[in-house]
C-alpha cells in the first residue's frame, strides 16, 4: 500500500483530487445537467417532461408551419450574429482603450505601479448593476452629458442628444464593465518586458512605429489574448447592457436564455441555446490555447537566440 | 420508533403548564409588504387570536408550495387568475364568504365574480388595474384611446415604453384590437404581432422597471404603466411640475383582484373565518388600503381612507371603465405570445 502511494502517477492523481472533485461538482455536473435538459420535451408550465427530442436545437433553425413542415427561419441566427458582432465590437475598443492604459502602468515607477492597479480595480467594488445605472444618468435626457448642452442653447427644452437605447449605449457599457478584465493580463506581460529590448530597438534605427509592432506587441501577446478571450466571453452573454442602456429592444443570446427559461417556460430551449453559447466559448478557448502554445514557443526561440 | 417519540412528546407537551398552547392561532400567508401591521393588531385586540404571517413574491410560489404539501396555512391571498387553478387542484376549501355577516359590505360588482362565480371559495381583497400612463404636459392632450399608444403621433414617437412582460404587452393590444385575451386563433395573434411590431420604431425601451423615472425626465411621453405605481409616479412628478396622468382609454383598462382563500390543510378554519369578515369591514380594509396604496372591492371605506387614497384617480377608477381581467393562458395560446414575442424582440 505504502509502496504503491509511492508512486508518481499514484501521487499526482491524489494531489489533483480537490481540484479534479471542484471542477467536476461545479462546472462539469451542472453542464451535463444542461446538456441533458437541452434533449428534453418542454413542460407548458416550466420544467421539463422526461421524453427524448432533438425539438430544442432544430427549432434554433426551423420553424414549424400549420402543415408540421419545417421552415428555416433566421431569427435566433441573427440574435446570435447580432451578439457576435457587439461582442467583437466591444472588445476591440476595450483592447484600443485598454492598451495604452496598461503600457502607462507598467512604466511606472513600480511604487506607483500597485497604486495605478488599485485605481483599476475599484469599479469591481460595487455592483455591475449599480454601476450599469450609472450610465443611464450620465447619458440619458439631461444627463451628465446633456446639460452643458442645455446650458449653452445648444440644445431645446425637449430634445436631446439620443445617446440613450441605442447600440452605442450598450457599446459603452459593455466597455465600461469590462475594461479592467483588458488591462490587468496586458499589463501583466507588459510589466515582465524588457524596456532595454525597445531602447536596442531605436537604436537600430527603428521608428517608434516599428518598435511597437516588432517588439512590444509581440512581447504583450499573450496578455492581449488573454484580455481578448477574457472580455469577449462575458460580452457574448451579457444582458444587463442591452437591457438597461439598450431599451432591450433586440434580443441577445444572453436575454433570450433568460426569456426562455423565466417567461417563455420552455426550458429545453433556453438550455439548448446556453449549449450553443457554450460551444462558442470553447471554441474560442481552444483557440486561444492553441495561440499561447504558440506564442510560448515563439518567445522560447527568442529565448535560445 | 418515530410514532414512539412522537407520542411521548405529545404527551409532554400535554402536561406542561404553558398558556401558549391553548391561545387562538392563525397562520395568513399572503404576499410580501401586503399586510398591514395596524390591521392584525387591531384583530389580535378584537379576537384574541395570534397572528403569525409568513410571505411569498408570485402566485407561482404559492402555487408550488401548496402542491409540494405545504400544511398549516389558513388563509391564503392568491390573484383572481390563479383561484380557479388552486380550486382544480383542490388545494382550496370551500367556505361560503355570502353567509358572513360583513360580506354586506362588498360591491355588487366584485360578487360573484367569473373566477367564483358562485361565490364558495373566495372573498374580495385588494384590486387593480393595468394601463397606460403619460406626461399630459408634453403630450398635450388627454390620451383616449389605445391606438395613441399602439401607433404614436409626432409627440410621443421614440418616447413609448413597453412593459418587458409578453402577457400584458398582448393582452394590451388585445384590447385595443376587440379580441379575446389568451387566444389561440392565429390569425389574431397575427394581428397582435403586426401591431406590436409597427409599434416598435416608436419604442425606446422594453422594461417592466423605472416607468416612472422615464416619463419624469421626459424619455418616455407613455408609458404602459400599473395603477399603483402610476400613483407614485403623479406624485413624485408634481415636485418638479412634470404632470403624470394615468389613462382610462376607451377600449378599458386590464384588471387584477387578489381574494381570500382558505387552503384544504388549513388548522384552524374558524380563526380563518373569522379573519376574512373581519377584513371586510370597511375600517379594517381601510386599514389595510392605506398600508398598499391598492383600491379594495368594499363600500363605506371612505372615512377610514387617507386623503390621497380616497382621491387618487389611479386608484378610484371611473365607474363607467371597462375592466377586463387576465387568465392564465393554456399551453398553446401560451406559445403563441412567446412566440409572437420572440418575433418582436429578435
Amino acid at each position: 500500500m505504502i509502496a504503491s502511494a509511492r508512486t508518481p502517477a499514484l501521487r499526482r492523481l491524489l494531489g489533483l483530487l480537490p481540484a479534479l472533485v471542484v471542477i467536476g461538482l461545479f462546472m462539469l455536473v451542472p453542464v451535463a445537467i444542461m446538456a441533458l435538459y437541452s434533449f428534453l420535451e418542454a413542460n407548458p408550465f416550466g420544467g421539463v417532461v422526461w421524453r427524448f427530442s432533438p425539438e430544442a436545437y432544430v427549432q434554433f433553425l426551423f420553424e414549424r408551419d400549420l402543415a408540421d413542415n419545417l421552415v428555416f427561419q433566421s431569427g435566433y441566427l441573427i440574435i446570435i450574429l447580432r451578439s457576435l458582432g457587439l461582442a467583437v465590437l466591444a472588445t476591440i475598443l476595450c483592447l484600443i482603450v485598454g492598451f495604452p492604459i496598461a503600457y502607462f502602468i507598467a512604466r511606472q515607477p513600480a511604487r506607483l505601479r500597485n497604486i495605478w492597479i488599485y485605481l483599476i480595480t475599484i469599479p469591481f467594488w460595487t455592483n455591475q448593476l449599480v454601476r450599469t445605472f450609472a450610465w443611464i444618468i450620465i447619458l440619458g435626457r439631461n444627463g451628465t452629458i446633456e446639460l452643458p448642452f442645455r446650458w449653452l442653447g445648444l440644445l431645446g427644452a425637449d430634445d436631446t442628444l439620443g445617446l440613450m437605447y441605442s447600440d452605442f449605449a450598450i457599446v459603452i457599457g459593455l466597455i465600461y464593465a469590462f475594461i479592467p478584465i483588458m488591462v490587468l493580463p496586458i499589463y501583466a506581460s507588459l510589466e515582465k518586458l524588457d524596456f532595454r529590448l525597445v531602447e536596442a530597438s531605436a537604436d537600430l534605427y527603428s521608428s517608434t512605429f516599428e518598435t511597437f509592432r516588432r517588439v512590444i506587441i509581440p512581447l504583450a501577446k499573450p496578455g492581449i489574448v488573454a484580455g481578448s478571450i477574457l472580455v469577449f466571453i462575458p460580452c457574448l452573454g451579457a444582458f444587463i447592457q442591452p437591457d438597461l442602456l439598450g431599451g432591450g429592444k433586440k434580443l441577445m443570446l444572453g436575454s433570450l436564455v433568460q426569456f426562455q427559461f423565466a417567461t417563455a417556460r420552455n426550458w429545453p430551449f433556453g438550455a439548448a441555446v446556453a449549449m450553443i453559447l457554450l460551444t462558442f466559448v470553447v471554441l474560442c478557448l481552444l483557440w486561444y490555447a492553441q495561440a499561447a502554445r504558440r506564442a510560448g514557443a515563439q518567445s522560447g526561440a527568442l529565448a535560445h537566440a | 420508533m418515530r410514532l414512539l417519540v412522537a407520542s411521548a412528546v405529545a404527551g409532554l407537551l400535554a402536561l406542561s403548564p404553558t398558556t401558549a398552547w391553548s391561545e387562538e392561532k392563525l397562520f395568513l400567508y399572503n404576499w410580501t409588504d401586503y399586510t398591514s401591521p395596524e390591521a392584525i393588531k387591531k384583530f389580535e385586540a378584537e379576537t384574541g387570536i395570534k397572528v403569525t404571517i409568513d410571505t411569498y413574491d408570485s402566485n407561482e410560489t404559492l402555487l408550488a408550495k401548496l402542491k409540494a404539501g405545504a400544511t398549516g396555512y389558513d388563509v391564503i391571498i392568491p390573484s383572481h387568475n390563479f383561484v380557479p387553478i388552486l380550486i382544480d387542484e383542490k388545494l382550496v376549501q370551500k367556505y361560503d364568504a355570502k353567509a358572513m355577516p360583513n360580506f354586506a359590505n362588498v360591491e355588487d360588482r366584485w360578487k360573484n365574480p367569473d373566477w367564483d362565480k358562485s361565490q364558495e371559495y373566495t372573498a374580495p381583497f385588494h384590486w387593480g388595474t393595468t394601463s397606460v400612463a403619460y406626461r399630459e404636459d408634453l403630450y398635450g392632450k388627454k390620451l383616449e384611446s389605445l391606438g395613441e399608444f399602439f401607433t404614436p403621433g409626432d409627440k410621443a414617437a421614440g418616447r413609448v415604453s413597453v412593459f418587458k412582460t409578453p402577457e400584458e404587452v398582448v393582452n394590451l393590444a388585445h384590447l385595443y384590437l376587440g379580441q379575446k385575451f389568451c387566444n389561440p386563433d392565429p390569425a389574431q395573434m397575427q394581428k397582435v404581432q403586426d401591431l406590436l411590431l409597427a409599434q416598435k420604431p416608436a419604442v425606446n425601451t422594453y422594461s417592466s422597471e423605472g416607468m416612472n423615472d422615464r416619463l419624469i425626465n421626459g424619455d418616455s411621453v407613455i408609458s404602459t404603466q400599473w395603477n399603483g405605481y402610476a400613483l407614485k409616479g403623479r406624485t413624485e412628478g408634481a415636485k418638479s411640475a412634470k404632470v403624470v396622468t394615468y389613462a382610462y382609454p376607451k377600449e378599458g383598462v386590464i384588471g387584477w383582484m387578489d381574494n381570500m382563500m382558505i387552503p384544504a390543510t388549513a388548522g384552524n378554519v374558524e380563526n380563518a373565518k373569522k379573519f376574512i369578515n373581519f377584513m371586510m369591514a370597511p375600517e379594517n380594509m381601510a386599514l389595510q388600503a392605506n398600508f398598499t396604496g391598492y383600491a379594495a372591492g368594499i363600500k363605506g371605506m371612505e372615512k377610514g381612507l387617507n386623503e390621497e387614497m380616497r382621491t387618487a384617480p389611479e386608484i378610484n377608477a371611473p365607474a363607467d371603465v371597462k375592466i377586463v381581467f387576465s387568465w392564465a393562458c393554456d399551453a398553446p395560446s401560451q406559445k403563441l405570445i412567446d412566440k409572437v414575442w420572440t418575433n418582436i424582440l429578435k
